[in-house]
């Protein structure tokens, strides 16, 4: 399929072509999930096996990440005696930036590492030819599943993961910093504004986005048996890592310094 | 039915298929012998549009489909029925999900009838009660035999057949064969089988190609394969050790002799 699916791109010029070849994956899977028919059911269980599956791990690393800001911050904070403002900065911290990201490197590992399997897997026992040779395209058939599967469950996801990091930013606030329940709630809502929540879980559907392509694009570019399947996977989780920290680069900048909405 | 004019075909700098051609009459069995790995497979993977070739020509009922885009060529595939050398079945389907595969996809029909074409499609096959099980579970006859099962859901008019009795025991051999023939007869179906089982080939064959080399060095009836002084063929079909094709790839492979 490609010249740069088993290696990560040395060059500009490998770098550009490897995400053009994204890019045309991404065309034929939008274009294939506007084509009718229409099989929905095959995106919800996509969801299904991505969201439940992944909900614990991302809330454990949320709640940690919340209680850690607060110490963070807390540990500066009390040297200028603005302790009373640890609730806006996790509530921030989280919502924008921290759980949108954290959210997507922990399915990116999970979740694009097992579509990057599976569908290698079935590239090299020729279940993709044959889905060819019965006249289904396995684009619509298997990329476009996984691609909304995963753009409806990172959203979910991640809001749910900022509600539980924001609660492990409480515990420490309240019991440990002493911070009245009252004043945090007061504090975290004066914070937050509805621009940080929208940028948070805009940036986690073009996050999803990359998981789904990257995984599936590796997966469907595997070559040779077991070793290629593995090869696939780990290249899918380092590559989806580098993208997720490209783009939310470049979303943050648009969002906040050239849209500045 | 399929008429295949001078088709070349190259992996890197490998050439696999070098101007071969190849008639298959309608309702004719067709079975294409050469050594394993020599590019048989690649034949069949280029008349069901796996694999374009890189020149020559391809025309199913009269249809030029080497120039088809992907859904003109789906509309064909919808009667052609390709029988993979592994199964291909889908391992995370059940061997009922795997039958019905085509009908679930395209037909609109009731689960009672899905369920009656595929336990029919399966006691064709000689299988019965595994519909629950899981490709998995299965052995590498009974995939073959599942695979076949599956392609004749979609009730083809022509089928390909990868290898269909290798690894497979002699009884199920001479089961599937009957099976290549009965469909034959019944159903006029037209089929390529692509084949090293000599024996395989004798049942089934209404005419027997041998490949060699990228290109079909010979096209005849069973009997005319059998008595040919080809010592290609020759060597082929006695399975001699000794003869022109290991001294042929003795040369490729570059060994001093």
């Amino acid at each position: 399929m490609n010249i740069a699916a088993s290696r990560i791109p040395t060059s500009i010029t490998d770098w550009v072509r490897y995400v053009g070849q994204l890019s045309l994956l991404l065309g034929q899977t939008v274009a294939s999930a506007l084509t009718p028919p229409f099989k929905g059911t095959r995106s919800l269980i996509q969801a299904y096996r991505i969201g439940p599956g992944s909900f614990m791990i991302s809330a454990l690393v949320a709640y940690f990440v919340g209680m850690i800001i607060a110490l963070q911050m807390a540990y500066q904070m009390m040297q200028l005696s603005a302790e009373l403002y640890i609730p806006n900065v996790v509530a921030v911290a989280l919502t924008r930036e921290l759980t949108p990201v954290l959210t997507a490197l922990i399915v990116a590992g999970r979740v694009g590492a097992g579509i990057a399997a599976e569908i290698g897997s079935m590239v090299v026992t020729e279940q993709v030819d044959a889905l060819r040779a019965f006249a289904v395209n396995p684009v619509k058939y298997l990329v476009v599943p996984r691609f909304l599967g995963l753009i409806i469950m990172l959203p979910v996801l991640t809001m749910l993961s900022d509600m539980i990091g924001i609660w492990g930013g409480y515990v420490i606030c309240v019991y440990k910093l002493h911070i009245s329940h009252e004043m945090f709630w007061k504090m975290t809502f004066h914070a937050l504004t509805m621009k940080d929540i929208i940028t948070g879980l805009t940036k986690t559907v073009f996050f999803g986005g990359i998981i789904a392509i990257v995984g599936c694009y590796h997966g469907l570019s595997v070559k040779g048996g077991a070793d290629g399947v593995g090869k696939a996977t780990t290249t899918a989780v380092v590559r989806s890592f580098i993208l997720i920290i490209a783009t939310d680069c470049l979303i943050t900048f648009v969002f906040y310094f050239l849209l500045n909405v | 039915m399929i008429e295949i004019r001078n088709l070349y075909k190259t992996f890197g700098k490998q050439m696999v298929l070098n101007n071969l051609s190849l008639n298959i009459r309608r309702g004719e069995t067709k079975v294409v012998i050469g050594r394993s790995g020599a590019g048989k497979t690649v034949l069949l993977r280029n008349i069901v549009g796996l694999v374009r070739p890189d020149s020559g020509s391809i025309k199913i009922n009269g249809t030029e489909v080497t120039a088809l885009g992907e859904k003109e060529y789906d509309r064909l595939r919808m009667e052609i029925g390709m029988v993979f050398q592994g199964g291909a079945l889908f391992d995370s389907m059940n061997v009922a999900d795997n039958v019905a595969f085509v009908l679930n996809e395209f037909m609109n029909l009731d689960k009672k009838t899905v369920a009656d074409k595929v336990r029919d499609s399966l006691a064709l096959v000689g299988l019965k009660d595994v519909e629950h099980m899981m490709p998995a579970q299965l052995s590498g006859g009974m995939r073959k035999r599942v695979s076949l099962a599956r392609v004749l859901c979609m009730e083809p008019h022509i089928i390909l057949y990868d290898e269909p009795t290798t690894g497979v025991d002699p009884i199920t051999a001479a089961a599937i064969n009957h099976l290549i023939i009965e469909l034959r007869n019944k159903l006029k179906v037209t089929s390529i089988v692509v084949t090293h089982d000599m024996n395989s080939a004798y049942m089934v064959a209404d005419s027997i190609a041998m490949f060699y080399r990228g290109q079909i060095i010979a096209d005849g009836t069973p009997d005319e394969i059998r008595n040919s002084k080809h010592p290609v063929i020759k060597q082929f079909i006695n399975g001699e050790a000794h003869g022109p094709i290991t001294e042929d790839e003795s040369l490729i492979f570059g060994h001093v002799k």
